[in-house]
């Protein structure tokens, strides 16, 4: 186990270096300069020319390629060309909004989905089958956008309950220390802003986590059918278990296997920012720092996102993967 | 084997309900203890966080929203107008010959940090901007210098309160690009104590100081009490990062924020019926129009912004033959229902645009008659220039909404049915905003929709910055019809450099004429600029260059 985790570890370089290559390329590709971007409809020439040459821009790419690869490998990942803050720092400063937001929808995600799949899947062809099938098909289908301002127009003009956008409200003094907001007001002492905080993640949590429970539900539940028609389920019937035992002690361990991969798949998907949440609920993530700087051509920032989202990949599959062996002890890798 | 427990799964369920409980009430204290808020705050709904907080190097009004509250310049333009008033500088003399401006500087005023405000600030502040060797000047891309300061030879300190600029060059919009924040003065200090992060931490002479910046979602300032003018009367302006106009109205509506820019005209009804929200409107400092390729452009070989004898015109990637002939341009302008497109697409708040700059503006010739929307007439102009079963062409639409442009795609399709019913076949093209900017300055493009919203309340600024031939150079153009009129070119040229207002108004009067009649635009809209509040917040006055002033905002309970 050990070697397989170093070897899957060292299987990062590579993938690594071709994302960024491939990134790098496509950008570069792309029309259109961060130069012009950043002095607008009236630059001239001269100024293109310069910014260009300060940035480096006017170097043939491979060599681009080569001076940021020799300053990622010395942790300098540059600074954005549009805010001049560090590439690393607008990173950081979104990072751990994105991983609050994922971890909450996929909270609500898993929890909804899987007991929803599961009432599907034993009480198949039956009302509550057809409403939470129906639901998932509903949440799949569901434009995010338009989900977000429904809740937001519903809990926070209509009946007042929740806030509708931000991350905490911005009257209560707060002092950020990790960026993960929940943390940092714990480790505060600081009640009323971690109720706040949580307050302000139920809407966005709950529009992003509706298609994920929606696919974690159809999943638990045909796992759950295919599982619940095996020999060995049949058996421990046979024997006299209780339903009850039958379901959550036996079937639910051997349906989660392709659960747990959905829910991986699903959470690095996640974690790589979610723009149209975040614009709605005016959250302050990657997905939409990384939307930005893609249209204002603002190339650090670019691959360095990327570079970010491959890690969080990469790093999420290997842990789906160490999962199955806890799940499926069947399962080992050598 | 533990883990198969369902006891041991039961017991660490019930230590998280516990734990969860336990902290809960841990806090509940805190809480309650809480003060009530008794402060002035006003939270700001934006549709974007600032790219920097450094006046200088930037060109977003997210920007400037916040800077105008921190920094301040020389000279100002009075409350709701683009008339220059004296501001850090008390008073000022131009020579006889328009080329020396000298500033007496006001006593007593101070930067958030304590330092003196004096020559030295002044000059420094320029100095940064337009000299290379000063050690600041590699902070910043000072996007505006070379493009509306160029003409400045140097800022030169008299003595402690008193400074003089030297121009290259009579330039007669100087006074009013003084006014804008690009030049407003920074603290030295400052600038030496952050160095390359000095535009995270702005420190000027304003009415409000800087506080915080929580990236893509807030920046704080609070009162500067020892502002020189007195006190604001709010206390703090949280300006909030909220980028869907819809949520921006819902959190107003709610209550969450005080408030905000850019409502989507859509919701105007919704807005005006709100007893606890007033729209704020009134004429934008912009145009949008559709700019038809003239077919002839200039490479600037030695990028001096202007075309010289050995730079010859040649055909624009986009030539169409076409739009070089004036009768097909202008029956393009008689084919289009403008008034239809304001009154549905604007949703009313815009005025039809007759000439290519708002109104108000000085020097603006409101004797020309518009092209009448007329069909058989545009008919009739394409028979005439030979073209009497139309054409196909392909209409190039902005992929963003801008001030001037709110919805660029229904436009589009809008312009594109006008000119189907006199047989001129459009295909529409989008592209994302980077390259769409950066191919239509190239002349790619056969016909485009664009727009500009003025930096400084000058006439210069859109005309000789959108319609002069100079404008015409390939890969850089402002001018994106290509018309290369060089007679327009000389009346401009002449504006610039005359400080008598009467003739300045009467060269851009003769040069809108021309324009008129070669038709190389279709001027669609002027846009309003709209805000909203709730109705306890008093003495907002919008402003034609669209920056905000909350100085003279206070709120009622």
């Amino acid at each position: 186990m050990k070697w397989y985790i170093i070897k899957r570890l060292l299987q990062i370089i590579p993938v690594i270096l071709g994302v960024t290559i491939i990134a790098f390329s496509l950008i570069h590709l792309a029309p259109g300069d961060p130069a012009r971007t950043m002095l607008g409809q009236h630059a001239t020439q001269q100024e293109i020319d310069q910014i260009r040459a300060k940035y480096g821009l006017d170097k043939p790419l491979y060599v681009q390629y080569f001076i940021w690869l020799g300053n990622v490998l010395h942790g300098d990942l540059g600074r954005s060309i549009l805010s001049h803050e560090q590439v690393t720092t607008e990173i950081a400063s979104r990072f751990p909004n994105t991983i609050e937001l994922a971890i909450t929808a996929m909270i609500f995600a898993v929890l909804v989905g899987v007991i929803a799949g599961i009432i599907s899947a034993t009480k198949q062809y039956s009302a509550a089958d057809y409403t939470v099938m129906g639901v998932a098909l509903f949440g799949i289908s569901m434009p995010v956008f338009w989900l977000g301002i429904m809740l937001m127009m519903i809990f926070g003009v209509f009946l007042g309950w929740l806030p509708i956008g931000g991350r905490i409200d911005l009257l209560i003094p707060f002092h950020r220390i990790t960026g993960l907001m929940v943390l940092d007001s714990i480790i505060a002492g600081n009640g009323t802003a971690l109720v706040s905080v949580l307050l302000h993640l139920i809407l966005p949590g709950i529009a992003l986590g509706t298609i994920p429970m929606a696919i974690i539900a159809r999943t638990t539940r045909s796992s759950m059918l295919e599982v619940l028609r095996q020999d060995f389920i049949r058996t421990e019937r046979a024997k006299g278990l209780s339903e009850r035992k039958v379901i959550y002690k036996h079937a639910i361990r051997n349906a989660m296997v392709p659960v747990v991969t959905v829910i991986g798949m699903n959470f690095g998907m996640l974690l790589s920012g979610a723009i149209l949440t975040e614009t709605v609920f005016s959250w302050p993530g990657v997905g939409r720092l990384v939307v930005d700087s893609v249209y204002a051509r603002d190339y650090p920032l670019v691959i360095g996102c990327i570079l970010v989202f491959a890690l969080v990949f990469v790093i999420a599959n290997l842990i789906t993967d160490l999962l199955y062996t806890y799940i499926d002890p069947r399962i080992h890798y050598d | 084997m533990g883990r198969n427990n369902p006891n041991n799964m039961k017991a660490g369920v019930l230590a998280i309900v516990v734990c969860g409980i336990l902290i809960a009430v841990s806090f509940s204290g805190c809480v309650q203890n809480n003060p009530p808020a008794v402060q002035k705050i006003l939270i700001f709904g934006s549709a974007g966080d600032a790219d920097k907080l450094d006046p200088a190097d930037v060109t977003d009004q997210e920007s400037t929203a916040r800077t105008d509250s921190i920094f301040e310049g020389l000279v100002e333009f009075k409350s709701g107008g683009t008339e220059i008033q004296p501001c850090l500088a008390t008073g000022w003399n131009i020579s006889a010959d328009g080329k020396n401006i000298t500033f007496d500087l006001r006593h007593g005023v101070k930067f958030h940090d304590g330092t003196d405000f004096n020559a030295s600030a002044v000059v420094f502040s320029f100095d940064r901007q337009y000299n290379a060797s000063n050690p600041y000047h590699q902070y910043g891309e000072w996007p505006y210098w070379s493009y509306m300061f160029s003409d400045i030879l140097s800022v030169n300190k008299i003595n402690d309160y008193k400074v003089k600029i030297v121009l290259n060059n009579t330039n007669a919009a100087m006074m009013t690009s003084l006014a804008m924040f690009t030049v407003s003065i920074v603290s030295p200090t400052n600038a030496a104590k952050w160095g390359a992060d000095a535009f995270k931490h702005p420190c000027g002479t304003g009415p409000f100081k800087f506080v915080e910046w929580v990236k893509d979602d807030h920046i704080t300032v609070e009162a500067n009490k020892e502002y020189w003018r007195g006190a604001p009367k709010l206390d703090k302006i949280i300006y909030r990062v909220i980028k869907d106009p819809s949520a921006r109205l819902l959190a107003i509506q709610a209550g969450e924020i005080q408030g905000m820019e850019f409502p989507d005209p859509a919701s105007f009804a919704q807005i005006t019926a709100n007893t606890n929200l007033q729209l704020l409107t009134q004429p934008g400092m912009n145009v949008g129009y559709i700019a038809m390729n003239n077919g002839y452009g200039y490479n600037d070989t030695n990028k001096n912004g202007a075309r010289d004898p050995n730079e010859p015109w040649v055909k624009t990637p986009g030539y169409f033959a076409p739009f070089t002939n004036r009768s097909v341009r202008q029956a393009v302008n008689y084919a289009i229902n403008k008034s239809s497109i304001v009154k549905n697409l604007y949703k009313g708040t815009a005025i039809v645009a007759k000439n290519g700059m708002p109104p108000f503006m000085l020097g603006y010739n409101d004797a020309i008659v518009d092209y009448p929307y007329n069909p058989t007439k545009a008919k009739e102009l394409l028979t005439e220039a030979g073209y009497p079963n139309g054409f196909n062409t392909t209409l190039w639409v902005m992929p963003v909404s801008r001030p001037y442009m709110f919805d660029p795609t229904k436009i589009g399709e809008a312009i594109q049915s006008y000119l189907e019913a006199v047989n001129i076949h459009v295909t529409i093209y989008q592209i994302d905003w980077a390259t769409y900017l950066a191919k239509t300055q190239a002349g790619e493009h056969p016909m485009c929709l664009l727009g500009w919203t003025g930096d400084n309340g000058d006439p210069d600024n859109f005309m000789n910055v959108l319609y002069g031939a100079n404008q015409c150079n390939l890969g850089i153009a402002g001018n994106v019809a290509f018309y290369n009129n060089t007679h327009v070119q000389d009346l401009l040229t002449s504006a610039i450099q005359t400080y008598n207002t009467t003739q300045r108004a009467n060269y851009y009067k003769q040069a809108q004429v021309i324009i008129h009649d070669d038709a190389p635009f279709v001027y669609l809209a002027h846009a309003n600029q709209n805000l909203v509040f709730t109705k306890n917040v008093k003495g907002f006055v919008l402003n034609p260059t669209a920056r905000y002033f909350f100085y003279p905002v206070d709120m009622t309970t």
